[in-house]
């Protein structure tokens, strides 16, 4: 039977496409998924028939109820991927026609996709490619001819079909009209925990986050790109405390007279999904994406939780003028912990006597930081009680968010109003693309306080005991130095920058413009790219006219070059005597088609008396070899010799 | 005329369903003859296309999308690699041995590549007929068969050459009609009938006659015999040595007579007269035929033999099976 001869074809196919899903599956049905492809192949491999519906029909409920029984339903990508994976294996028993097989290859191209949903990174997408070609030499198999063909010569001509696809797809990819949002509602994945910055923080949060070295965002930025010192980038601002936790929020407020000094600087910036409602944009954005939402503090909020890659345009400025304070901003700016230790309070109030405005507060609060010996470190001692008093006074040693946090209450114990900023610092310069990468590991905090005259001024803490913080990105995994404090990389570039470092610069490069041009590739940057091409492409209804123009061009383009190439022949003789003719064609004396092989020699030998010979010569060989009943063994190497000395 | 042949002759679709008529010699399948449609597994094929369309879609998911596209323009590509595998395939018609009434006609259909390009899985199929799956590279010949039941000329008829390679999701497919004719002979009776009448008699007159002017049969060669009566033809097709004999007035001559035919109804007399002219060339014997209205002279050989069937076939009969 011809199936079972393709049987094993297909099941590698499918064992390949369904491998990876296993990652994301149950034990029990990867395990169930491999002995159910292994018994079939088995019994064929013996000559024997596949086992009848008694054992299809009990193993399809089984699959079904164990679905339902492991996921709660089959609503959403998890079950719903597990009950295709339970039922294409359930195919696999049914093998018998050639419409079977198609049905599975057809099942397999859509294993493909479910693969896709769980990831699209470049390694998954160049093995999800083989195995398109795998799914596609199997159908190539299933429709040969009674001649024995080679697996390479399926598989070659697989390829071939998707080459001569693929600048189908691109434009396809690149013009096919893109519809924002899902079409139906698909219940949340709830699995994946993202790290990142959220809207409480504890001491601790922060240093967890920056062993972390994944992708926070990328920026790419229209000029210069800003000095690493003025690189923060702003998320959220904590404004309530109760001694530990500090809590995010929006207080009615005012941004009345504000004003940027200096050129705004723009920039794009693609957040990588972090389930959170905040957009991260340099300090203090001026202009922001549509959508999101510019608050009184400077937050850039959104209505839904980042839960895909997103890329945003915004414009911020470094330096600026920001004196808006509602009431509601003193009081909460002012809003102290319920116990504040009395060492404390004094130190504060001792600042307070011994300054003359809040400015020389500030400095005096700084240079307690960088006089006392405060140790900036990744692993700082627990502090089980009042972690303000336990961090000044006993362990000293803390990461930036200690810092900010006992700053921000000592300057409210001083009378100034100060807040607590979350976000990134930094970011690491990639020179193969030319964006800055902000990790989790660039995550940090900073604080506000409110200056009269001035307004809202930044200050960081942290710099004061440990300024390279500002200038370089932590390297968390080079670990700690000897008295525990924090490494830093080196300076950004390429510059100084390790083999293995670069290394990593280079595939993240890969990543992002993967993110860019394909992932990212979406309804608003669709618009976005063909907007830019300068051919008016404004609306979707100008891409659907673009689309129906080009693919209507490359349509008939790739069918008229597939039609007018000869296909591949298997006669070895006829393939050398192509080759002769092509060779003859280059020099002015093409072949007709209708051509016989006789009276194009003779032709060739009136226009050239001088290759006469050489053409007599291979034209008898190769119709000896093609119309002879029978040719001597020799005769083909004689031809091939022939063929390959020719010069015309 | 078959209900969907009148259809298409109505619709004016006839080159559309059932190909032009009747084309002796080589007829090359040109563009306008070659239709391509998606194929069963195809409909499938685009049904499968906008389930990832639209499950790419859904979830935004870019490689989704690349997927889908992927598998179209594969799509594309496979149905110029059908309509390639077919057009300008040059077909012509092939011998078609004569067969007796009842075993399947043979026709053969020589396939020429014409451009140098290999040809897969092509099948032939008759309307009503299994497919015939060839590859052709350079020249190539398929086998079609037709079940005969009556005597007569057989014809091949339109049949159909179409091909589903590579992918199966398009079916390129061209209507042929080469002319091509089988002659069938009677079925011939069963074995164990009467035997010819006359052949009790020997040939032992044959001797007397040795020298006469009419031919009147072969015998063994032996050493002494004329080399002029040596039937050299024979040597050539491998029947050995034999020795022509000329007879006298006394020649022996064995007429397979309509008339003496025990049977009564005229296909039962063509069968017997047919088992009896394969009998009597079995034994070596010569022999004539006599039908009312055509007589064949005695003779010998498998040419004779043929003839004489020839005749048998097509007794009173027009063509059938056209």
């Amino acid at each position: 039977m011809r199936t079972a001869e393709l049987y094993p074809r297909l099941l590698a196919g499918m064992v390949l496409v369904g491998a990876p899903l296993a990652l994301h599956q149950p034990p029990w049905l990867s395990l169930g998924w491999l002995l159910i492809v292994l018994l079939p192949w088995w019994r064929l491999s013996r000559g024997r028939t596949l086992p009848g519906p008694w054992l299809r029909v009990p193993l399809a409920i089984a699959g079904l109820l164990a679905v339902l029984a492991t996921y709660g339903g089959v609503h959403g990508r998890d079950p719903g991927v597990a009950l295709l994976t339970t039922m294409i294996a359930l195919k696999l028993l049914e093998l018998r026609s050639l419409r079977d097989l198609y049905v599975t290859v057809f099942l397999g191209y859509f294993l493909v996709m479910a693969n896709l949903l769980y990831s699209q990174e470049p390694p998954m997408a160049a093995y999800l490619l083989l195995s398109v070609l795998v799914l596609t030499a199997t159908l190539v198999a299933a429709n040969r001819g009674p001649a024995r063909v080679a697996l390479r010569d399926e598989l070659r001509l697989g390829g071939k079909l998707l080459l001569q696809g693929l600048p189908i797809m691109l434009i396809l990819f690149f013009l096919f009209p893109r519809i924002e949002g899902p079409l139906w509602h698909m219940p949340e994945e709830r699995d994946q925990a993202v790290t990142g910055i959220g809207e409480e923080m504890s001491p601790g949060d922060i240093s967890r986050l920056v062993q972390d070295d994944s992708v926070a965002f990328r920026v790419t930025f229209d000029g210069a790109v800003p000095p690493p010192a003025e690189r923060y980038w702003r998320g959220p601002v904590m404004w309530f405390t109760n001694g530990r936790r500090w809590r995010a929020g929006t207080l009615p407020g005012t941004r009345g007279g504000f004003r940027g000094l200096g050129d705004p600087i723009h920039y794009d910036v693609t957040l990588e999904p972090n389930r959170q409602r905040w957009l991260f944009a340099l300090d203090l954005p001026v202009d922001i994406p549509d959508g999101a939402r510019l608050t009184d503090d400077f937050q850039v909020q959104v209505d839904n939780p980042v839960n895909e890659r997103r890329r945003y345009r915004a414009a911020s400025v470094t330096e600026y003028l920001a004196p808006g304070l509602s009431p509601a901003q003193r009081r909460s700016g002012l809003q102290l912990p319920g116990v504040v230790s009395p060492r404390v309070r004094e130190l504060a109030l001792d600042w307070r006597a011994k300054a003359a405005d809040d400015r020389a507060v500030v400095d005096l609060a700084l240079a307690h930081f960088r006089e006392q010996p405060f140790v900036y470190t990744l692993e700082p001692p627990r502090l089980p009680g009042d972690p303000i008093d336990g961090f000044l006074f006993e362990t000293r040693r803390g990461f930036c968010e200690h810092f900010a946090t006992s700053f921000t209450v000592l300057m409210r114990l001083a009378g100034i109003p100060t807040r607590v900023v979350t976000g990134y610092q930094g970011g690491q310069m990639n020179p193969f693309g030319g964006y800055l990468i902000v990790r989790q590991s660039d995550a940090h905090a900073w604080t506000e306080v409110w200056l009269p005259g001035r307004g809202w001024t930044r200050v960081d803490p942290t710099a004061a005991v440990a300024p390279e913080r500002v200038e370089r990105s932590i390297d968390a995994g080079a670990g700690l130095g000897s008295d525990g404090a924090v490494q830093f990389r080196g300076l950004g570039g390429s510059f100084g920058v390790s083999l293995g470092e670069q290394l990593q610069l280079l595939i993240d490069n890969v990543y992002a413009q993967w993110d860019l041009w394909v992932l990212g590739y979406g309804a608003a940057r669709q618009l976005e790219v063909l907007s830019q091409l300068g051919l008016g492409i404004e609306s979707w209804r100008d891409i659907t006219l673009a689309l129906a123009i080009a693919i209507g061009l490359l349509l008939p383009l790739i069918g008229w070059s597939i039609l007018r190439s000869p296909g591949r022949t298997r006669d070895p003789a006829a393939r050398l005597y192509r080759r002769f003719c092509d060779r003859l064609a280059r020099r002015g004396l093409p072949r007709a088609d209708h051509e016989p092989p006789c009276r194009f020699a003779e032709r060739v030998a009136a226009a050239r008396p001088d290759l006469a010979g050489a053409v007599g010569h291979i034209t008898a060989l190769y119709v000896g070899l093609r119309y002879a009943p029978a040719t001597r063994a020799g005769d083909l190497a004689a031809l091939r010799r022939a063929v390959r000395a020719f010069r015309a | 005329m078959r209900l969907r042949d009148r259809l298409a002759r109505a619709l004016g679709l006839e080159r559309f369903l059932v190909g032009e008529g009747p084309q002796p010699g080589p007829v090359e399948l040109h563009r306008r003859r070659v239709y391509i449609l998606p194929s069963r597994t195809g409909l499938g094929f685009a049904l499968l296309l906008a389930l990832l369309l639209l499950g790419a879609t859904n979830y935004g998911n870019s490689l989704g999308f690349m997927l889908t596209f992927l598998l179209f323009g594969m799509a594309w590509a496979a149905m110029h690699h059908t309509y390639r595998n077919l057009v300008r395939l040059r077909v012509q018609a092939g011998t078609a041995a004569p067969v007796f009434a009842g075993s399947p006609a043979r026709f053969l259909v020589e396939l020429d590549d014409a451009t140098g390009t290999a040809r897969h899985a092509l099948r032939l199929r008759l309307p009503d007929g299994d497919p015939v799956t060839v590859d052709v590279a350079g020249r190539d010949r398929a086998i079609l068969s037709r079940p005969t039941t009556r005597r007569g000329w057989v014809a091949l008829g339109r049949f159909t050459i179409d091909t589903v390679y590579p992918l199966g999701l398009f079916r390129a497919w061209a209507h042929v009609d080469l002319g091509q004719r089988c002659l069938v002979f009677p079925r011939p009776a069963p074995p164990g009938g009467p035997p010819p009448p006359g052949t009790a008699r020997s040939d032992r007159a044959g001797a007397a006659g040795r020298d006469g002017d009419d031919f009147s049969g072969f015998r063994a060669y032996q050493p002494g015999d004329p080399p002029r009566h040596v039937y050299w033809k024979g040597v050539a097709r491998a029947y050995g040595l034999l020795t022509k004999q000329f007879g006298g007035d006394v020649r022996e001559e064995l007429w397979l007579d309509w008339d003496q035919v025990p049977e009564s109804e005229i296909e039962a007399r063509l069968s017997r007269l047919c088992r009896w002219a394969l009998e009597t060339e079995a034994a070596g014997l010569a022999f004539g035929l006599r039908l009312p209205g055509a007589t064949v002279e005695p003779g010998h050989g498998e040419a004779h033999l043929e003839r004489c069937l020839t005749e048998l076939a097509l007794f009173r009969a027009g063509e059938t099976g056209r």
